[in-house]
């Protein structure tokens, strides 16, 4: 296999399902076109996740609070501010990163499960700050931002982010531009960096390499990426609330990303649908049917421990990114 | 009510809490420290342990103190054999991979969360202490049974550590904490004690849920909290180190009590929770770890 | 419900005068239109669907067992009197997870998968937040039980409803005259430390002000915590009254430590049922409770002076005198807010057949009929008692009961009128397009 073919074989791929996802918003029943714009924004939350814990190898059980950091910076400044779409989309990035920056230069300090532990702990203290400023935020009731707030009109043209298919289209940007940016990481020098360390961080730190640098380079980009995912939740599907920065939001892209196969580029997007539909699925014909999820998450991982993209990759394509 | 005795309730308090603390994070110390799998469902054997107490004791009438005596002796034995249960079916055919091991621990939180809905029920249900004694201080009252926690957390933690370091079942698993493949070279059959360690961190679970379900009760969805303070105490405590654990929980406990003495409830809650995720920071190994090879 | 599609229980259910001129007027089409009959009676017969959110699982699936249960029993009730503009009603039901992402979610599902006319139900209001958008930009009205503020706040949207229980601002209001005139003047406030426990914290307050009464110390709680002792010394020591408000399982813990802590002696205890709701009040460690006062929004015990709507209710949902499920007397109701589902889907009826309504193009005017509402008279569509809608507000007012834990039982000692929970309305939600 010529590294060209290789090559062009990989971008095909992504690209071509960049464009069946964009076919799917004008052939995708309603209820599932909804569905499908949800899953988008919370894919981009995984793939953020994945370049850290993924390809970096380092597991957080934190995430929640860059999602949150993103869905709060934006949704606050509309709310209380009455700031336009685009200013407060790049105010909920920027708390992020921010907060990611932060983050990390405390947390890479540990590594492996102090790393896990520290990370869940921090999460937990930005989920109660959540809750102390609840004169803001409203706590876990959560804010309503409404539709009027949720217009951008550049040039006199009025988008409204509530319109289904507007929405869909604003999700499919965001996902496919993190994923491409995702891929074209975790092909260039750095993205091998990353890998090599997850591999093995003492030999890359005596060949040379600062590792702590790539490292909060990764956290960092983990948390730009997942705070675009949240601050587009807020802005799209109009609510805030402090639940999304509880724990379970900070397991949930674990879970995302271990279904669909950690260090694959598509793998979050597999893990967040195949989550998202057996739930759905599921709660449709029995009222136990967490019970239902527990099983097939166990089946799953007996059959494919790598995650499914993660396990065909091993077995059958191992071309796949 | 005057400082002083405010802080003596306050440390009263983080004793106790500190002793919960221990008490969870007993089990999971084991099966974290010597598997080193990341079991999420640790929790729910902690809820199953507490449900299954409320359905023994309320089983037996007359005084408090038979039925409770009578769900420590139960409840610990069905959590464990489900553990051991899940443990053979779905652990071992995973080779404890970590990252594998975490979708199936959620698994099987699913699972055991919906059991306990779908037969216990939603509601929070109490089971009464063995005994309820009431000491009146000068300046508040007192649970007795708390203080009875307190001690048979001591007495829990002091077993632990004897079977640990002074029978061969803890040589075993001392030798397949410090390194499982050199374990194996010298035929200490490396599958059994995992499967010994699992069942045994969830049946400590069950008694650590069965002492404490009479000050907090029972509920379906108890396991979660319990489950994120027992890793926090594990790793702050440094991996394997009973002690570490001990004096982990203690600096919790007592940090959550006594901050609270002087800031608003959620602010303290907030610092509490910081500080002890700085001590980390500044001692990536924990308290009483030993630095990464 | 299958019975009612049956042309002959269509006869000889409750003949309006409407029904009995549409009847006319299908009986002279007949002559004219075979071939129109058919769809005519296809469409006049096919069910009205109502989705409904309910916690099966989550924090609130207490609620949420007992929120199915009253349904059933009202759609039930509703059935049997001959449906809705003749129309059977049937109950689509989606597990919201007591989550507010989810409870989106199934929003669209009702909307656009199950294409219910409605969406009706749930609690907590994290839910109701989250969904609100949704059933906004779907247009689909979202009627909620949920006895938050948000609706009467202004902060949700025209399709978001509240008229079957009443909020929380009304209800501290209501009670803060009686507590300051008959329990002390010198309150000490516990609650949680998120927006259902700061509302009761900004609008109790200044209520019992107006009273003379004055809120000595607030003490909030974060919902993480499970062990309430070590705040208990911030409770002032000249505190005559505890009002406290806690939400969760955890508030057993809560009471049993409050025992321990005073002993026979300490300040009087006033309570929102709320936390106490599916928990029997006879439980180990709730001996404390006895004399204490409580809020219900409809009393958990059979009271003497219950109205015969009352028992017919309590009867048609499957209570038993001390409140518990007929079935199992460990099955205790969440009582003080369940009956807010009976209400709530009568209402839907009235205004469904107010509006004339026969599927989802018609949903602007169902909003319209039922803001229009403003008078609900006590009866067996509202066994809770009368009650007066606001329809800029979307908010329904009503009385509330006080009583007292007494030898085990809870016994109503005041019901508080209509006017006390009134407030000056904050938004106009008829102002915004349909």
């Amino acid at each position: 296999m010529s590294a060209v073919g290789s090559n062009t074989r990989v971008w095909a791929l992504h690209l071509g399902v960049i464009a069946l996802l964009l076919a799917a918003n004008f052939v995708l029943p309603e209820y599932h076109r909804g569905v499908f714009s949800r899953v988008l924004v919370l894919a981009t939350f995984a793939m953020g996740y994945n370049l850290l814990f993924g390809y970096t190898g380092l597991l957080s059980l934190g995430h929640a609070m860059f999602f949150a950091a993103g869905l709060y910076g934006a949704g606050l400044p509309v709310y209380h501010l009455g700031w336009s779409v685009p200013l407060s989309f790049g105010t909920g990035i920027l708390a992020g990163g921010t907060l990611a920056l932060v983050i990390g230069v405390l947390a890479l300090r540990t590594t492996g499960v102090a790393f896990m532990i520290v990370t869940m702990m921090f999460a937990q203290v930005f989920y109660l700050t959540t809750l102390y400023f609840t004169t803001w935020t409203r706590g876990e009731e959560g804010l309503v931002l409404s539709q009027a707030m949720r217009t951008i009109d550049p040039a006199g043209l009025d988008i409204s982010l509530s319109n289904p298919s507007t929405r869909y289209l604003i999700a499919l940007t965001l996902f496919s531009a993190v994923l491409l940016l995702m891929l074209r990481l975790v092909r260039s020098p750095f993205g091998r960096t990353l890998v090599a360390i997850r591999e093995n961080e003492e030999r890359m730190r005596m060949l040379g390499y600062d590792v702590f640098r790539a490292k909060l380079t990764a956290v960092v980009l983990s948390g730009l990426f997942c705070a675009s995912a949240g601050a587009a939740y807020g802005l799209l599907f109009g609510y805030v609330g402090s639940g999304f920065a509880s724990i379970q939001y900070s397991i949930l892209p674990l879970l995302w990303v271990l279904l669909g196969g950690a260090a694959t580029t598509l793998g979050p997007l597999v893990g967040t649908l195949f989550m998202f539909y057996i739930i759905d699925y599921t709660s449709g014909f029995t009222t136990a049917y967490l019970l239902l999820v527990g099983v097939a998450l166990i089946l799953l991982i007996l059959f494919f421990p790598k995650g499914l993209l993660g396990t065909v990759r091993e077995r059958w394509l191992k071309w796949l990114p | 009510m005057a400082f002083g005795p405010y802080f003596l309730l306050a440390t009263l308090e983080g004793l106790v809490t500190a002793a919960v603390l221990a008490l969870t994070a007993l089990g999971l110390s084991l099966v974290f420290g010597v598997m080193r799998v990341v079991n999420v469902a640790h929790g729910e054997f902690f809820m199953l342990g507490a449900v299954l107490a409320w359905a023994v004791s309320t089983a037996f009438a007359g005084h408090p103190s038979i039925g409770f005596a009578a769900a420590l002796l139960v409840a610990p034995l069905v959590v464990g054999g489900a553990a051991l249960l899940s443990e053979r079916l779905v652990l071992r055919r995973l080779n404890y991979d970590p990252e594998a091991t975490i979708v199936a621990t959620i698994g099987m939180l699913y699972i055991i969360q919906q059991l306990a809905l779908t037969f216990y029920g939603a509601d929070a249900r109490p089971v009464q202490a063995p005994f309820n004694v009431r000491i009146q201080l000068p300046w508040f009252g007192y649970s007795g049974y708390k203080l009875f926690v307190i001690g048979a957390a001591i007495v829990l933690m002091l077993a632990t550590w004897f079977v640990l370091t002074r029978t061969k079942v803890g040589l075993l698993m001392r030798a397949t904490q410090y390194d499982s493949e050199t374990a194996q070279a010298f035929g200490i059959p490396v599958d059994r004690v995992y499967a010994g360690v699992f069942a045994l961190g969830a049946m400590l679970a069950a008694v650590a849920a069965v002492l404490i379900v009479p000050i907090q009760q029972a509920h379906y969805l108890m396991g979660r909290d319990p489950l994120l303070l027992s890793f926090i105490v594990v790793i702050i405590g440094g991996l394997g180190s009973l002690r570490g654990t001990v004096i982990a929980a203690l600096l919790i406990g007592l940090s959550d009590g006594i901050i609270s003495v002087f800031f608003s409830p959620t602010l303290a809650k907030m610092l509490a929770t910081g500080l002890v995720a700085m001590v980390l920071v500044f001692r990536p190994q924990g308290l009483f770890g030993v630095p990464a090879r | 419900m299958t019975d009612i599609r049956k042309p002959s229980s269509l006869l000889t259910s409750t003949i309006s005068r409407r029904n009995a001129l549409k009847g006319l007027g299908a009986a002279a089409a007949i002559g004219t239109a075979p071939g129109f009959v058919r769809y005519a009676q296809a469409q006049s017969s096919a069910p009205i669907k109502i989705g409904f959110q309910a916690h099966r699982t989550g924090i609130g699936a207490a609620y949420g067992r007992w929120y199915e249960r009253t349904t059933a029993a009202a759609v039930k009730a509703i059935n049997d009197a001959g449906g809705i503009n003749g129309r059977p009603v049937e109950i689509i039901t989606e597990d919201d997870g007591t989550d507010a992402a989810r409870g989106a979610e199934v929003v669209e599902k009702f909307a656009n998968q199950h294409r219910t006319d409605i969406v009706y139900g749930t609690l907590f209001s994290h839910v109701v937040v989250g969904s609100a958008p949704a059933a906004g930009e779907l247009k689909i009205p979202y009627y909620v039980v949920s006895e938050g503020y948000h609706v009467a706040s202004g902060k949700m949207n025209r399709y978001v409803l509240q008229p079957g229980i009443t909020d929380v601002r009304a209800q501290c209001r209501s009670v803060a005259p009686w507590i300051t005139s008959n329990v002390g003047k010198k309150i000490t406030m516990i609650y949680p430390d998120y927006a259902f426990g700061h509302d009761h914290r900004d609008f109790f307050g200044p209520a019992a002000a107006e009273q003379g009464g004055e809120v000595v110390a607030q003490i909030p709680i974060p919902p993480t915590e499970s062990s309430f002792t070590r705040y208990f010394p911030q409770i002032p020591a000249d505190t005559d009254v505890i009002y406290h408000v806690m939400v969760g399982p955890a508030v057993l813990t809560f009471v049993k430590e409050l025992g321990e802590f005073y002993g026979g002696s300490g300040p009087k205890l006033f309570g929102f049922i709320d936390s106490l709701e599916a928990v029997n009040i006879n439980s180990p460690g709730l001996e404390f409770l006895e004399g204490s006062h409580f809020w219900e929004g409809m009393p958990r015990y059979l009271q003497e002076d219950a109205t015969d709507a009352e028992k017919a209710y309590r009867e048609a949902v499957g209570l038993d005198e001390t409140g518990a499920s007929v079935n199992d007397a460990n099955d205790v109701s969440t009582a003080a807010h369940m009956f807010g589902c009976w209400e709530t889907l009568h209402i839907i009826k009235d205004a469904m057949e107010a509006a004339d309504y026969r599927g989802p193009e018609d949903r602007a005017k169902l909003i319209e009929a039922t803001e229009a509402m403003t008078e609900f008279p006590e009866g067996p569509a509202h066994p809770q008692g009368a009650k007066v809608f606001n329809g800029k507000i979307h908010q329904v007012f009503g009385s509330q009961s006080i009583s007292v834990v007494e030898n085990g039982r809870l016994n109503v000692v005041h019901r508080t009128s209509i006017e006390d929970g009134m407030y000056e309305p904050e938004a106009d939600y008829t102002t915004q397009p349909l």
